[in-house]
């Protein structure tokens, strides 16, 4: 640790700036961040590939929650065009990485941080021309805008065959390589699942720590100031208009890095994809997990992900629910349900979602045995 | 009174279609001067610090602070150039902390960009810390000590009053404009806050523009006074001259007040 030493018996005495506002300025973030990271990397050694997968996934959903999470959960921008973001992540990716010869187009650069990074800006870069409408609307009117982009971005992915293959045939995504590696494919020291996961979740690591260092730093302020109160923002020196396309900017870069990773895994993908069942979906997200909050935006990405998973295993327990795509009642439609009666369970019991469940579990121990 | 005059009022007139909010206002805020607007409930005090801080538009008249023009500036500008304010009802960022509410007091304090805080190193580092002291010095001049983590939102109502006093004292602003800061407050909390302003002249020496209601305030804080009325001032001048002047008692003040003071 850096700066003055702690005095012996009272770690919650700071001595310096520098200690009291690092990001683990405390000894149990220090220890369960540390814990959560062995962990992680412990876990492809110890589960089967097929639940690796989807917690690759994820992570990289957790990456695009993140970024909905800066413009919504942060900035107070409400937007139901986080599934827009992320297709044009997932083109640019798919498209720059994909081969050169073929039925779609390609460009065949496959190192992972060369196309990661463009899917990222390219997306940014969308985020920035739309921004201007956002400047100009909030609330709910913002979000019917934002929504406006998932019809206008479907049609155009639906009809631009060259690039995404069209509707029901899709295209191959990205290739991810890395120094050489294929990391879809299986070696001799990882299979192709251990490899994915292990990325995902350093790439998880690094933009969760990025969009942490933002949210606490004068630019993360300002946006929460935009969403508390613009009016006082302005007046103490904030320029609105900055903030609110750079937070839109932010999260579609987040968006972008997310969209071009979240097919990786399963290797295929359709523009059928981009609906606005995915913009709800992040959402929901962000919700469950706890708006404003980055270690809930992944917790809530991670419920999400995992969730299809239990349904699927419903069937066995309430023989009135099929397990296929016929009968009364499937697991799909059960998956849609949930997704709306989670969030409405959320936002009346525990408006500060699945972060705020662990922060009341947080606080019941740090006052053990005294906890009332 | 005052040799330099830190702010130049001159002949503002602001009307919403045909409502007229302010008048032909002018007026002028000497260096360390403490200059009160008095007035009843619409006769445009408030429009005044709204024209001040570039939230409205002024049709007409001349702003200057500190020899820059402020009409047609955006509010960010304006703040950027030393001008902060309060207002009279809390405007504060309830979910924040005190001490990030604070700190976005001095957001104009840090350059940084977003590049410098996702990675939070070199000047992003060093600029937090710098200002997060500078910040300390406030809480510590206001006496914020035990909410400092407290989001503001869950604070009592005096001291989001005085957490917002410091947002503004934070700016390091070279003019402060109070919209009521004693409105809604009891005896003590009235008192803490008179003390606070006496402070910031005294020990900061900021020149300051107060609005408010409570005529005790007023009359034994303020170096002059501008009495309003639909718009118009109907006098300027020092806490006594105001007091006497018969159309401030017709308009204002009361004829019982009139028996108070006399």
């Amino acid at each position: 640790m850096k700066g003055p030493k702690t005095i012996k018996g009272r770690p919650e005495l700071y001595t310096s700036y520098a200690q009291d506002m690092a990001l683990l300025n405390t000894r149990p973030k220090r220890a369960w961040s540390l814990a959560l990271v062995v962990l992680a990397v412990l876990l492809p050694f110890l589960i089967t590939d097929d639940l690796l997968q989807l917690l690759a996934t994820g992570f990289v959903a957790a990456i695009g929650a993140i970024g909905l999470n800066i413009v919504t959960g942060y900035a107070g921008q409400v937007s139901l065009g986080h599934a827009f973001f992320l297709a044009i992540g997932a083109y640019t990716g798919a498209a720059l990485s994909g081969p050169e010869t073929g039925r779609v187009i390609g460009f065949g650069i496959t190192s992972l941080p060369v196309w990661l990074l463009a899917s990222g800006l390219v997306a940014a870069f969308f985020g920035v021309l739309v921004a201007p409408v956002a400047v100009r609307l909030r609330g709910l009117y913002l979000a019917i805008v934002t929504l406006g982009l998932v019809f206008l971005g479907e049609h155009v992915f639906r009809e631009w065959t060259s690039l995404t293959g069209g509707p029901g045939v899709g295209r191959p995504a990205a290739i991810p390589e890395l120094f050489g590696v294929r990391l879809d494919r299986n070696n001799a020291m990882f299979t192709a699942a251990q490899q994915l996961y292990l990325v995902m979740f350093v790439l998880l690591v690094i933009f969760g720590v990025l969009a942490r260092n933002l949210v606490r730093s004068r630019v993360g302020r300002a946006f929460a100031a935009v969403r508390d109160r613009d009016l006082a923002a302005s007046v103490i020196g904030v320029d609105l208009t900055k903030y609110k396309v750079l937070a839109f900017a932010v999260s579609s870069f987040y968006a972008g890095v997310a969209g071009a990773l979240l097919f990786v895994v399963n290797g295929f993908f359709d523009p059928g994809s981009f609906n606005l069942l995915l913009s709800v979906q992040y959402i929901a997200m962000v919700l469950i997990g706890g708006a404003g909050t980055i270690s809930g935006a992944i917790m809530g990405a991670l419920f999400i992900t995992l969730l299809p998973r239990i349904t699927r295993e419903l069937p066995a327990v309430l023989p009135f629910i099929s397990g296929d795509a016929t009968g009364a009642v499937t697991v799909f439609q059960v998956e849609a349900v949930l997704y709306g009666v989670l969030i409405i369970v959320f936002l009346i019991v525990e408006p500060r979602g699945l972060f705020g469940i662990w922060v009341r579990v947080r606080n019941y121990w740090r006052t053990w045995p005294f906890s009332y | 009174m005052a040799v330099v005059n830190v702010l130049e009022v001159i002949d503002i007139r602001l009307a919403f279609e045909g409502v007229i909010a302010v008048d032909g206002v002018s007026f002028e805020v000497g260096e360390s001067e403490l200059f009160a607007i008095i007035g009843p409930n619409g006769a445009g005090k408030t429009s005044i610090f709204n024209v001040l801080s570039g939230v409205y538009r002024p049709q007409q008249g001349t702003v200057r602070f500190n020899g820059d023009d402020l009409i047609g500036r955006r509010p960010h500008r304006i703040a950027a150039l030393g001008l902060s304010r309060t207002f009279q009802n809390i405007e504060l960022f309830s979910h924040l902390t005190v001490v990030d509410n604070l700190m976005l007091g001095r957001h104009n304090h840090m350059r940084y960009g977003p590049l410098s805080a996702f990675l939070w190193l070199g000047r992003a580092r060093s600029e937090e810390l710098k200002n997060r002291s500078a910040v300390e010095d406030v809480i510590d001049f206001l006496e914020l000590e035990q909410w400092r983590r407290f989001p503001v939102g869950l604070l009592p109502y005096g001291v989001q009053k005085r957490v917002e006093l410091g947002r503004a004292l934070a700016m390091d602003p070279r003019l402060l404009l109070l919209d009521e800061p004693v409105a809604g407050m009891n005896v003590e909390e009235t008192e803490d806050m008179a003390r606070f302003i006496l402070d910031v002249r005294e020990e900061l020496n900021i020149p300051m523009i107060m609005v408010e209601h409570d005529m005790g305030l007023v009359m034994d804080l303020a170096d002059r006074v501008m009495v309003m009325d639909f718009g118009r001032p109907i006098r300027t001048g020092t806490p006594a001259e105001v007091q006497a002047d018969p159309d401030v008692i017709r308009a204002y003040l009361g004829e019982q007040h009139r028996s108070v003071t006399t």
